[in-house]
């Protein structure tokens, strides 16, 4: 974002066209499905019947191409990278990253050949959320804290 | 109709018949075209992980298929030889997540075996509990993932709703929700609290009931039929050839139950039914883990029975600096997706020289080519569905 | 209940890292080891018998055909291969050892198969036996570098195809090689580690 770069300055004018537009943005977030491992079971859970993701405008989504946050949910091994960041790229911009679980933070338990030390070092990550696995309301939470930040987002401008 | 040369279906063509499979096969000859490759995965919802295909395609039909796999390989075996025994059973739990439980029983029932302890019974009837309510998890979320792959989206809720039940009894359990890490050598990690037993009772009570619920949604539908009867079949001898085990070479035929053919801990003593069908397709794997769910609920039943009349120890002595005897062993359990064993070599020291996890998933992937051959796209997913895979297990 | 009391709860395993003292076993009780002897007689290199387990390490040359006389005889039936694993002893003269574990489906019964290897030796595959060796053997390839002869397809499985080195070899740290890791995604991944 930042297309007009430190051109227009904050008024009453720009800061509605903010809140009307990061109000739309947070409440609909639509989650690409990047089940890795254990915390994809997790994040399903999230979206099943008991903690009902949808209330808060989650909806997942397949396809990269139509989606607004990439929940990165599991171990991202060395073979797995090339993908994870190909599919980051193709997804349309403002974009966000969720972070999910020890493995996708820093690589938990497995300092081991073939896993990447935290998807950090592949795709800016925006939350973090701890746990092995998560449960769905950390999640949940995670969810909220990245509306909170979309909330402070400025449109058009830096 | 028989077509029967390449000028007798270029008129049938240009009148728009519609073609059976035979015709279709006359057509490859007449019209020969080049294979179409399709990649698949490792990004798709219905590949349950990080699956990649590669399909080789005659127009919608399956010619070869090409399974590529160690997208989470995450080198679990490599590290168990850098982790005490004790270590080892949390790393277990990840390996399966959907049914942790089992994937502790057989790596303690292996060092069991190899260091020659003794389990108390109260032990083994908590442990054989806590499997089979995994068993049921297990299978609840693969009816539920299979069948949302399928079509059927209302499954997907009802089956995560009695999910969450069993979910809260490990909770309580354990702590934990996945990746319980209840069972230790020598027994488990504490006895079961209070109120568990009668939460538990609960949850047999209702879960047949909610089977019905299912039965409702799937049983008999005409689009669920569709979808799966004469779908991905592979006999029996194919099959085992393959190294299919578990649900999905019961569903061709084979009576092969590790708890009941190399009876471990005390299944011997619990009378329950091994489901076998023999249609050999997805459909006859669902009934098989649909019977199974059943079963497992009556071995639960059984196994509350007896815990409530049998207080005791629940874990054997088993000192923190563990040094089993040199030797190998190879232990095998009947884990939710078919035969997990672990093969363990130990050099006398505090660590295993070499652990390996024979992982049921691994095997019954392999037989995913000869299940498609000949198939549509589509039913890609019911075949991948129907041999319930967990990439945890197949890349460990 | 009191008898639950009672119970003994045996918890002793070997204290010292000394191989316990092998009983004599009459190795002629299996039928396993009788056919093998009535037909290869000079494959069997050496018969073990632990915790209920037997082991039999063959000659490499006549794996195939012990591995076919199994399965097929009436008397055995092993038509389940369950695994097929590798394991790395450095300080060996023959530093390999390949293990097939069988299973047979009928009789319920396992049996354990061993073939040494030597750095840079061969093994027949058993692909022609059961289909299932393929990826076995494939991931055994993947994790230590032994060959198989005559397999149909012998490729990496779990790694990438252009990894380097076998990761489950003794010699082979936990982590990779230093920087090895760092080194294949700044291969793969242009903008690695520059957020």
């Amino acid at each position: 974002m930042g297309v007009i770069e430190r051109k227009l300055p904050d008024n009453k004018l720009t800061e509605a066209i903010d809140l009307v537009v990061n109000w739309a943005r947070a409440s609909s977030l639509w989650p690409m499905t990047f089940g890795l491992a254990c915390c994809a079971i997790e994040m399903m859970a999230a979206g099943a019947a008991r903690f009902d993701f949808d209330r808060f405008g989650v909806i997942f989504r397949a396809t990269p191409r139509q989606s607004d946050v990439m929940i990165v949910a599991g171990t991202v091994t060395l073979k797995m990278a090339p993908v994870l960041r190909k599919v980051y790229d193709q997804m349309p911009e403002p974009r966000w990253v969720i972070s999910m679980g020890s493995c996708a933070n820093t690589g938990g338990v497995y300092n081991t050949y073939h896993v990447v030390q935290g998807v950090d070092k592949i795709v800016p990550v925006d939350v973090y959320v701890p746990g092995c696995p998560p449960r769905p309301e950390g999640l949940m939470y995670g969810v909220i804290r990245l509306q909170e930040k979309i909330f402070k987002m400025k449109v058009l401008r830096r | 109709m028989a077509v029967k040369d390449e000028k007798q279906f270029k008129e049938l063509f240009a009148k728009g018949t519609s073609l059976g499979k035979v015709e279709e096969d006359v057509m490859r000859e007449a019209f020969k075209t080049q294979d179409l490759w399709v990649n698949m995965g490792p990004q798709h919802p219905s590949t349950h992980g990080v699956l990649r295909l590669i399909l080789a395609l005659q127009g919608e039909r399956i010619v070869d298929m090409e399974v590529v796999i160690g997208y989470l390989h995450r080198g679990t075996e490599k590290l168990g030889e850098f982790k005490t025994y004790h270590q080892f059973i949390p790393l277990t739990d990840r390996l399966d997540y959907i049914a942790a439980n089992a994937m502790n029983h057989g790596y303690v029932v292996a060092v069991e075996k190899l260091a020659e302890i003794e389990v108390p019974e109260r032990a083994e009837y908590i442990r054989v509990l806590m499997a089979e309510l995994s068993r049921i998890s297990s299978h609840l979320l693969w009816l539920a993932t299979h069948a949302l792959d399928i079509g059927a989206m209302t499954v997907f809720l009802y089956c995560f709703r009695e999910r969450e039940m069993i979910l809260d009894l490990f909770e309580m359990a354990t702590g934990g929700r996945l990746t319980t890490t209840y069972f230790r050598i020598g027994g488990v990690a504490d006895d079961l609290p209070e109120g568990f037993i009668d939460k538990c009772k609960e949850f047999c009570e209702i879960f047949p009931e909610r089977v019905k619920d299912y039965d409702d949604l799937l049983y008999k539908n005409r689009i669920w039929l569709s979808r799966t009867v004469n779908i991905a079949k592979i006999s029996a001898e194919k099959g085992l050839s393959l190294g299919l085990s578990g649900p999905s070479i019961r569903g061709s035929g084979v009576n092969w139950d590790l708890r009941r053919s190399n009876p471990y801990s005390v299944y011997d003593k619990l009378d329950f039914e091994v489901a076998v069908f023999d249609g050999c397709d997805v459909y006859a794997r669902y009934l098989v883990r649909r019977k199974e769910m059943l079963e497992s609920c009556k071995i639960v039943k059984q196994c509350l029975e007896w815990l409530e009349k049998n207080p005791g120890p629940v874990r054997a002595k088993v000192p923190k600096v563990f040094k089993p005897p040199v030797g190998e062993v190879y232990a095998a359990v009947e884990a939710p997706k078919g035969e997990l064993g672990y093969y363990i070599v130990s050099d006398g020291s505090t660590r295993p020289y070499r652990i390996k996890i024979r992982a049921p998933s691994f095997a019954n992937l392999m037989s995913l080519p000869e299940m498609c051959k000949g198939h549509l796209v589509a039913d890609v997913i019911a075949a991948i569905g129907s041999i319930d895979i967990v990439l945890g297990e197949v890349d460990r | 209940m009191a008898e639950e009391k009672d119970r003994k709860v045996k918890a002793e395993p070997a204290k010292e890292a000394v191989e316990e003292k092998e009983e004599a076993v009459d190795f002629d009780q299996f039928v396993e080891v009788r056919k093998i002897k009535e037909r290869f007689p000079e494959a069997i290199e050496d018969l073990k018998y632990f915790r209920g387990e037997l082991t039999i390490r063959v000659k490499k040359d006549f794996l195939i055909d012990v591995c076919k006389l199994l399965r097929d005889d009436e008397d055995t039936r092993y038509n389940f291969l369950t695994e097929v694993i590798g394991v790395h002893y450095p300080d060996r003269e023959k530093p390999f050892e390949v293990v097939y574990h069988l299973y047979s489906v009928p009789f319920a019964k396992r049996v354990r198969l061993k073939v040494w290897l030597a750095e840079d030796e061969e093994v027949e595959s058993v692909c022609c036996v059961w289909d299932s060796a393929n990826w076995y053997e494939r991931e055994t390839y993947d994790m230590f570098g032994i060959r198989f002869a005559n397999h149909p397809d012998l490729r990496r499985i779990l790694l990438p195809e252009d990894w380097e080195g076998f990761p489950l070899r003794k010699d082979y740290p936990l982590e990779g090689p230093p920087g090895y890791r760092e080194k294949w995604l700044k291969e793969h991944l242009p903008n690695y580690n520059k957020l």
